[in-house]
């Protein structure tokens, strides 16, 4: 059975198997020229099949330093992993070899990024660039690895597949780009599927088609998604579960409607609020005041705690631990230690 | 906490910091070098007292480390007229130096604005420049000096003008290749709607962006200056006779070749230490503005 | 009612770029990238310009602030045709509009402080303020736009996005305009500095009697900040409107497509009875 990180409150069953991802206390730092930055301190979170869970946070948060630690793509020599476990099944990804960690990343778990044009081999044809997986991984022959190219390229919504699939990607609008990805991605029927943003750099009407695409996915190979974005907005259909992030821990963790309607961390309920379309039309907005802290100068205690409006002496000395605050939905938690006022008062 | 060993986290690390001061030591160990280098070419001429048209026919081939009769100790020997080598390398660098730093300036200063206005302006102007600079490189540099070099006649200033003919493409290539990466940021766009004139995007906000290439360009293009008045003087189509230079001294040593090679060898020894010196140390300069390295 | 003359109006703008040849630069071909856009802003008047990638509408802003030239059509400030200025004459109009640029890493000069950057327009136009006063007024102007003067020896790498977009603010108001361009100024921010520059944004233009043309393909930023709005599908205007009208009852397909998709943070909401 799934053991319970140590340092957090353990996360009542639901009922569901074992979790396909389990990261446990996580901890990732960055030498630097400046010092050593702790970019994850502590992040936790389970992934189960036909499950998503939507990773929301700000730049500086770690967002995307999470998904690059679970497939081994920290930029090196610089980061490391310091503490912590990735659980895939038995496999404990971060203490892996790298060659271990690449092979499960080949086959089993996939990831789409922000920017299709840079991760599509500019001089090969798409269906070329999708082939070559069924060749290399499923000793395929040539002819049946193209076919099953052109199948999902279908699958994936390229018009005019049959012409298409010898195209070269810069034929291609940023949209379809990413369903190619998107297609090579899913190419090997992968149990989980991250995306680092997979939205943020594409039109608005684009950015629904490929949410639908992913969610039809998934309905369809019940695999689990891990989905990064710093706009709460975008995953609000697609996922099951929200964990809000900031400067390198989650703040708030639980099933995503219950996180929006009743925010229990006051960065969450400051997010909410600052959303233009969550203010009427002619008053003013209502951000959160300060900036994002500097990950190589801390607050002491709650990171979070100069730019909070519920902040005591307390949260200045001492840093909140993830907790279910009284009287909530199960699942539900939070890093902080004044929840409750938090809850009642949004 | 569990996870991995501690001591692999620690190893990740203390491989960054070794690449970090990997970098490093590839700067100050040229640095050394050269410092010393300059450093000798001004003090050891005069603390020898050397003249250059001075022959003492008695003491001409002694090997290095003979003690002269007039009690002078000749580190490195001396040369087919008498010369001490040392004081003779020294000048011999002394010229390398001070023809290598005016090329480089004049070069640079030619190539830098030449590939500011062609990147800036774009177009025709552009276009032109650049033919002009490829039909330039097409020709083989050295017997583009050597042309030169006689039809100009032989004297320092000539030799100056020579190799700045045949180097500042580089500088015009590389300050154009920046100027076109920065002419599309907005911070060059914010510029132009402030109203700023040619002159001031020029100078004011492209030129700045375009220093960190150049410097390491120089620093690689020092040696090859070097080298082409060594072999230049080498040639006898260099520095006019009466001043010293590594080329000419060498060239003068291969007819001893058998009986005192210190005469050619040690100073193209020299020469090859500085030009080394200028190429690692323009490897390294790249290497600590390239953004990968920065956060190791 | 009083006819307010208008500040800025652009009539039937046309805007191409020209595909060359590749060694004598011939021109073998146009893109259309602008065609037939008419607006006009009013003094104190947020006009927004909405579409998506390809729609034109950084085209047009960089066509009326300057940096490319129009191809046909008329862009009138304050009654004069400003397309067929001599360059002389456009540097005196650019003391009258400014530009706010999107990315706040790209937009600053890496190598100047923080006050040689505001000051660089006193720098290109003398006369507006003497040197002697430019720390003083430069540092008055951090103080407008929310930054610590004391700051003002600082590079912009110290500092984060959303006080490097307060910094380009700094810099277009230094040469005092009536007119700012912000040509995606939030949408690279993370949302709670958005929020705060916006409300920068309304706040000097309550100050000031600014005028803003505001450039997003972000309709909810659209909708909170503007007076009138501009809806653009490849280079051409589809509607446009109030901003109460357009959004509670927008006429042409095509927006209604882009209402559409706009992401609902609490999409349940809608379901609920």
């Amino acid at each position: 059975m799934t053991t319970s990180p140590t340092s957090q409150t353990p996360v009542p069953a639901t009922g569901r198997d074992d979790p396909l991802l389990s990261v446990q206390d996580l901890q990732v730092e960055f030498s630097t020229s400046a010092g050593v930055v702790r970019a994850l301190d502590g992040v936790s979170f389970d992934v189960h099949a036909g499950q998503t869970v939507a990773i929301l946070g700000e730049s500086g948060s770690g967002k995307s330093v999470t998904a690059q630690a679970i497939m081994a793509l920290l930029p090196q020599p610089a980061g490391s992993i310091v503490g912590g476990r990735i659980l895939y099944g038995d496999v404990d990804l971060a203490a892996a070899p790298v060659r271990t960690v690449r092979e499960l990343c080949a086959t089993e778990v996939a990831m789409i990024f922000q920017d299709p044009l840079s991760s599509l081999n500019p001089v090969h044809r798409v269906g070329a660039q999708i082939a070559e997986l069924f060749i290399r991984r499923r000793s395929m022959p040539k002819q049946a690895a193209w076919a099953k190219s052109l199948e999902l390229l279908k699958r994936v919504g390229i018009p005019d597949a049959e012409t298409r699939i010898r195209d070269f990607p810069h034929q291609f609008s940023g949209g379809q780009r990413q369903r190619i990805m998107i297609a090579m991605a899913i190419a090997l029927e992968p149990k989980l599927l991250i995306g680092d943003e997979p939205t943020t750099a594409l039109d608005v009407t684009v950015q629904q088609q490929i949410m639908e695409l992913l969610a039809d996915l998934q309905a369809e190979t019940g695999m689990g998604m891990v989905l990064i974005s710093h706009d709460l907005g975008v995953v609000a259909e697609v996922a099951d579960r929200a964990a809000i992030m900031y400067a390198g821990r989650i703040v708030e963790s639980g099933g995503i409607r219950e996180v929006y309607d009743n925010p229990a961390h006051p960065y969450t309920q400051g997010l909410l609020n600052s959303i233009p379309s969550n203010t009427a039309a002619g008053e003013r907005l209502n951000p959160i005041v300060g900036s994002p802290p500097n990950l190589l100068a801390l607050p002491t205690g709650c990171s979070f705690h100069p730019r909070c409006p519920f902040a005591t002496q307390l949260c200045r000395d001492r840093s909140p631990a993830l907790r279910h605050p009284q009287g909530w939905a199960p699942d539900h938690t939070a890093a902080c230690h004044r929840s409750e006022e938090v809850l009642t008062h949004g | 906490m569990t996870g991995l060993p501690p001591t692999l986290a620690m190893q990740t690390m203390q491989r960054a910091r070794r690449a970090r001061r990997g970098v490093t030591a590839r700067i100050t160990i040229p640095l050394v070098v050269l410092g010393l280098f300059i450093f000798g070419a001004i003090a050891v001429p005069m603390l020898y007292g050397f003249d250059p048209m001075r022959t003492e026919v008695l003491l001409r081939l002694k090997a290095p480390g003979t003690t002269l009769p007039d009690g002078a100790f000749a580190i490195f020997g001396t040369d087919q007229v008498g010369q001490d080598l040392f004081a003779q390398m020294m000048m011999g660098a002394r010229v390398s130096l001070t023809v290598g730093i005016s090329s480089l300036l004049v070069a640079g200063v030619f190539g830098v604005v030449t590939g500011l206005v062609a990147g800036h302006f774009g177009g025709w102007v552009d276009n032109v420049l650049m033919r002009i600079a490829d039909v330039q490189l097409a020709f083989p540099s050295i017997l583009l000096a050597i042309l030169l070099s006689s039809v100009l006649g032989p004297s320092l200033w000539n030799v100056i003008v020579v190799i700045s003919i045949t180097n500042w493409v580089v500088f015009a290539r590389v300050t154009r290749s920046q100027v076109l990466t920065l002419r599309s940021r907005e911070y060059v766009e914010a510029a132009r709607t402030l109203g700023a004139s040619h002159w001031h995007i020029i100078f004011r906000t492209l030129l700045p962006g375009c220093l960190a290439p150049i410097l390491v360009v120089a620093t690689v293009e020092f040696g090859h200056v070097v080298l082409l008045e060594a072999a230049l003087s080498f040639l006898g189509v260099g520095v006019p006779l009466g001043i010293p230079s590594l080329g000419s001294t060498i060239s003068n040593g291969t007819a001893y070749l058998g009986t005192a090679w210190w005469i050619s060898t040690l100073p193209g020894i020299a020469l090859a230490a500085l030009v080394l010196s200028t190429g690692v140390l323009g490897d390294a300069l790249r290497d600590r503005f390239d953004p990968k390295l920065r956060s190791a | 009612m009083a006819e307010i003359p208008p500040l800025l109006s652009v009539e039937h703008l046309k805007v191409t770029y020209a595909t060359r040849s590749s060694v004598l630069l011939r021109k073998i071909g146009e893109n259309v990238a602008v065609s037939d856009v008419n607006f006009e802003i009013r003094p104190g008047e947020t006009v927004g310009l909405v579409g998506e990638s390809g729609s034109g509408k950084s085209t047009i802003a960089r066509t009326v602030i300057g940096l490319v030239p129009a191809a046909g059509g008329v862009i009138r400030f304050e009654g004069n045709d400003i397309t067929q200025l001599s360059l002389r004459q456009m540097k005196d109009m650019r003391r009258d509009m400014q530009m706010v640029f999107q990315d706040p890493y790209a937009s600053l000069n890496p190598r100047l402080t923080v006050r040689d950057l505001i000051a660089e327009g006193w720098r290109v136009h003398s006369g507006i303020v003497p040197r002697d006063r430019w720390t003083a007024e430069a540092k008055e102007l951090m103080e407008r736009v929310g930054l610590n003067p004391d700051y003002s020896d600082r590079y912009p790498h110290q500092f984060s996005g959303g006080q490097r977009q307060r910094i380009g603010i700094a810099r277009a108001l230094a040469l005092r305009p009536k007119v700012i361009i912000c040509d995606e100024a939030v949408s690279a921010l993370d949302v709670s500095v958005q929020a705060q520059v916006l409300n920068l944004l309304e706040d000097l233009q309550a100050d000031l009697g600014l005028s803003y043309l505001f450039i997003s393909h972000d309709l909810s930023v659209i909708e909170h900040i503007c007076d009138r709005v501009l809806v653009l599908n490849k280079g051409v205007v589809v509607e446009d409107g109030t901003a109460a009208q357009l959004f509670d009852n927008p006429q042409h397909p095509y927006t209604r497509k882009l209402l559409a998709a706009v992401p609902v943070v609490r999409p349940w909401l809608k379901d609920a009875p």
